[in-house]
């Protein structure tokens, strides 16, 4: 018999969110405030002082995300926080972030919508702003936890993510997630891998600060390192100096994607329930995806051969995973608090719409296992 | 002269992309004699850019150079600065980019007197998109968003940067060269917030659409209307209308935010050390077997 | 899935409803079980309608909303008027009398006692009504033991307050046996 000693507490998901940014190594925090995120923002102006690293309340989210920007140049792992309105503001500077391959993290606690709409509610309307706000065709990694635990995971991972492949990486919580407080036993120190950036392994003289290496990303120098070179939002070529070149421009905008597509194994991450032999399954994301979990578990003590299939990387979409869940059942189910905007590339990947079917609400309320269920009896 | 700056310049970006007569090369070469004169390590020197004419001024300066989106120039550089406070930060700004699309930055950098230097090269027009007026457009100017005339007042940025906080404010022309580098210089060595506000000339832009032929007579118009602060004592309001109050104009002793800020860490640390996640106070450790 | 208690609090904001949900769902860890808590709040910080839900069990707990719970607390007139027909069959429901005048036919049991009257009377301060509620409920119902339920509470309140919340968390429990007895 082993004897396990652990630590639980009753921890609320936005301060799984702030401690996980700290244990990857986060040491900058730039917002604004903004229901329901604040709650992150807070217990960084608290804790990151005190191990040496910096907060800042800036004047609105567009410069939140561009201090949060200038910090990792700078060479200090940086995140921010925000929900839909604030989320909209950055959009921007994401591209920036996109097109300049600065590493950062992006936590939006998603409320409901559009404008200012119910802010105090949860939603899950920013699924595709998340994936397409800024202008112009960029890559972009999205994460989405389920649990308080999860949000701690995922925050170190949205990090590492950023830090290895340079890219911003959103967080994509909703107010059920982000406010809910439940048991987690956290990882002991050293259990999580924390991934710093690459840097550059060269003089200064031979650096190319936009030259990939073999994995398809630069490697970055930071800013006061001795290795001076140039950061715009330009197209731009090896030497990061900006250039109307359309060979030079399309290589560039190529490579941005092509780091991403070529490390999709890596990058993306699910988790399932009950596949094995499953004619129909529920394909959840967020808070949703704890009604799907229970619906599926209801289904299946009346008798449903139900499954439950749940990316935590909502972007890049998990198509070929999706895909080969598709061939096994009938119908998938895609719960959801917005108006079916993820069940869109669900069909996408199915090709056949009959097969996909939504449960969703945009009333600022949870949908219920019991919603999910219903129609789980329905179709079969 | 002109050698000793040409370390501080990526020579294989050159010609430059600015008009025959625009004065922005003349105050790039200020910001670059008054970093000369301070002898700013190159690796240690940040420089950052919003989006406009002088903005692009970043791309071919030999530092650590970053060019941003529209307005934001001083939000990125305030991470910048607040990451490595070690570092010399100055950020390149144009009236459209510091003061309408990016004013409220602007103001708040002011504020908080972190220890950024801003040269504003102010052409009193947009110049980058063709002419269109910004808040510092003067009353009855033409572009071709005021093809009958401004009727927006302007900005008096450097009032602004003064009411705002900043604890450096000077401004000069690109005709009066040597007051402007020594007061980019003096915008350096303050801790704190210094706006320098540079007034340049746009031909292409500005000077054609208003009458001021080109880029020549434009420099002879800032001699002949800039007065220096010290003069304007014994001037009537009338004497002083249209003209342009060059020279140190404001300058005040105030705690700088990254030193402040390095004052709360170390009283932080000290009060209540790194911290750890707060466990649940007493039996928190439950034994479970497996 | 195991049996799981689902607990609702409704009141007013700043009746510190959703910290005593905290303080149930920490109470519930130390005895060793699975909790979870939610909320939902209006954005006033003071006086909008005010919800705290807590399940607690002793396996994971999934869809973490309260639908019908097992045992409501309403402290206000209005979430009385609103949650009452939630309640589960064969519930508890326990009224603040103080605030809640009139109870809608509901098919459970009914506890009416006047919570923050006793808070304001017997321990001076109307402010620890939400401590008074939790050693009532936690004696009626029996989902957190008293120990548990005494070390969160002592965990969660600001420094130099211990005597005064012991002392409601007494008021409570007594005020419970006495009703039950």
């Amino acid at each position: 018999m082993t004897q396990v000693v652990e630590m639980a507490r009753l921890m609320q998901g936005n301060e799984a969110v702030a401690e996980g940014a700290l244990v990857a190594g986060v040491r900058f925090f730039a917002g604004y405030p903004i229901t329901p995120s604040t709650e992150i923002a807070e217990i960084m102006a608290e804790r990151l002082p005190r191990m040496g690293g910096k907060f800042i309340q800036m004047e609105d989210e567009i410069a939140s995300l561009a201090a949060v920007i200038g910090a990792s140049l700078a060479g200090v792992k940086s995140i921010t926080a925000t929900s839909g309105p604030g989320f909209s503001l950055m959009q921007e500077n994401i591209g920036f972030a996109a097109m300049a391959e600065v590493p950062c993290v992006i936590v939006n606690v998603q409320r409901s919508g559009p404008s200012t709409g119910m802010p105090t509610a949860p939603a899950q309307g920013d699924v595709m702003q998340a994936r397409w706000g800024t202008h112009g065709d960029h890559p972009v990694i999205v994460l989405s936890p389920s649990s308080v635990r999860e949000a701690y995971d995922l925050t170190v991972r949205a990090v590492n993510l950023a830090e290895k492949y340079r890219v911003p990486v959103v967080l994509l919580l909703d107010e059920v997630i982000g406010h809910l407080r439940e048991k987690v036993i956290l990882p002991a120190p050293g259990e999580l891998e924390i991934v710093n950036r690459k840097g550059p392994g060269v003089a200064p003289a031979g650096y190319l600060p936009y030259r990939p290496d073999e994995t398809g990303v630069p490697p970055m120098a930071n800013f006061g390192d001795g290795y001076r070179y140039h950061v715009t939002g330009l197209a731009h070529d090896e030497l990061g100096l900006p250039t109307n070149n359309p060979e030079v421009a399309e290589q560039l905008l190529l490579r941005l994607h092509e780091k991403i597509n070529r490390n999709l194994d890596d990058i993306i991450m699910d988790d399932s329930m009950h596949l094995e032999d499953a004619g129909v399954v529920v394909l959840a994301y967020g808070a949703t995806a704890r009604s799907a979990g229970r619906a599926v578990r209801e289904a299946r003590n009346s008798g449903i051969k139900a499954g439950l299939y749940r990316p935590l990387t909502l972007w890049p979409f998990p198509a070929r995973r999706v895909a080969a869940v598709a061939e096994k059942v009938h119908t998938i189910i895609v719960p959801e608090m917005n108006l079916g905007q993820y069940r869109l590339e669900v069909e996408r990947v199915v090709g056949d719409r009959d097969r996909v079917r939504g449960v969703n609400r945009v009333n600022g309320e949870l949908i219920t296992p019991g919603e999910i269920l219903a129609l789980l009896r329905e179709v079969v | 002269m002109m050698q000793e700056l040409e370390k501080y310049l990526r020579r294989d970006r050159f010609p430059h992309m600015w008009c025959p007569g625009c004065g922005n090369g003349i105050v790039l070469g200020c910001l670059l004699r008054a970093i000369k004169k301070l002898g700013l390590e190159q690796d240690k020197t940040i420089i950052v850019g919003g989006i406009g004419c002088s903005s692009r001024a970043v791309g071919y300066l030999d530092f650590n150079t970053l060019h941003t989106t529209h307005g934001r120039a001083l939000a990125f550089a305030t991470g910048i600065k607040l990451a490595r406070p070690e570092l010399n930060v100055i950020v390149v700004t144009g009236d459209g980019d510091a003061t309408a699309i990016g004013g409220n930055h602007f103001i708040h950098a002011a504020r908080r007197n972190i220890d950024l230097t801003v040269v504003l090269f102010n052409n009193n027009i947009y110049g980058m998109t063709g002419g269109q007026y910004s808040p510092l457009t003067p009353a009855n100017k033409k572009a071709t968003t005021a093809p009958h005339g401004t009727i927006e007042p302007v900005f008096d940025v450097a009032e602004l940067a003064r009411a705002a906080g900043a604890t450096f404010v000077g401004r000069s022309t690109t005709y009066h060269t040597n007051l402007l580098t020594s007061l980019i210089a003096g915008g350096i060595e303050n801790k704190g917030f210094s706006l320098v506000e540079a007034i340049t000339a746009c031909p292409t832009n500005f000077g054609r659409r208003n009458k001021m032929k080109g880029g020549a007579e434009m420099l002879l118009w800032q001699r002949d209307n800039a007065v220096h602060v010290q003069k304007t004592k014994q001037m009537s309001p009338g004497e002083l209308e249209g003209k342009i109050v060059i020279g140190l104009l404001h300058k005040k002793e105030t705690p700088e935010y990254t030193f402040v800020y390095d004052q709360i860490i170390a009283r932080a640390r000290e009060e209540s050390g790194p911290g750890t996640l707060t466990p649940l106070k007493g039996g928190e450790s439950r034994g479970r077997t497996e | 899935m195991g049996e799981q208690s689902e607990l609702r609090l409704g009141g007013k904001g700043g009746q510190g409803l959703i910290l005593a949900g905290i303080i149930l769902a920490e109470a519930a860890i130390r005895d060793g079980k699975n909790s979870v808590q939610s909320q939902s709040y209006g954005p006033e910080a003071r006086g909008g309608a005010s919800r705290a839900e807590v399940i607690i069990g002793d396996e994971e707990i999934d869809y973490p909303k309260v639908s019908r719970p097992g045992v409501l607390l309403v402290m206000s007139q209005e979430a009385c008027d609103k949650f009452a027909g939630d309640l589960e069959r064969g519930g508890v429901l326990i009224a603040d009398s103080t605030y809640v005048h009139t109870i809608p036919e509901v098919d459970g049991v009914v506890y009416k006692l006047p919570i923050s009257l006793a808070a304001r009377e017997e321990v001076g301060k109307e402010m620890v009504a939400n401590v008074v509620a939790l050693g009532v409920m936690a004696r009626i119902t029996g989902v957190v033991s008293r120990q548990a339920l005494t070390e969160a509470l002592l965990a969660r309140i600001p420094r130099g307050t211990g005597e005064l919340n012991r002392k409601a968390l007494d008021l409570g429990w007594e005020m419970a046996e006495k009703i039950l007895h």
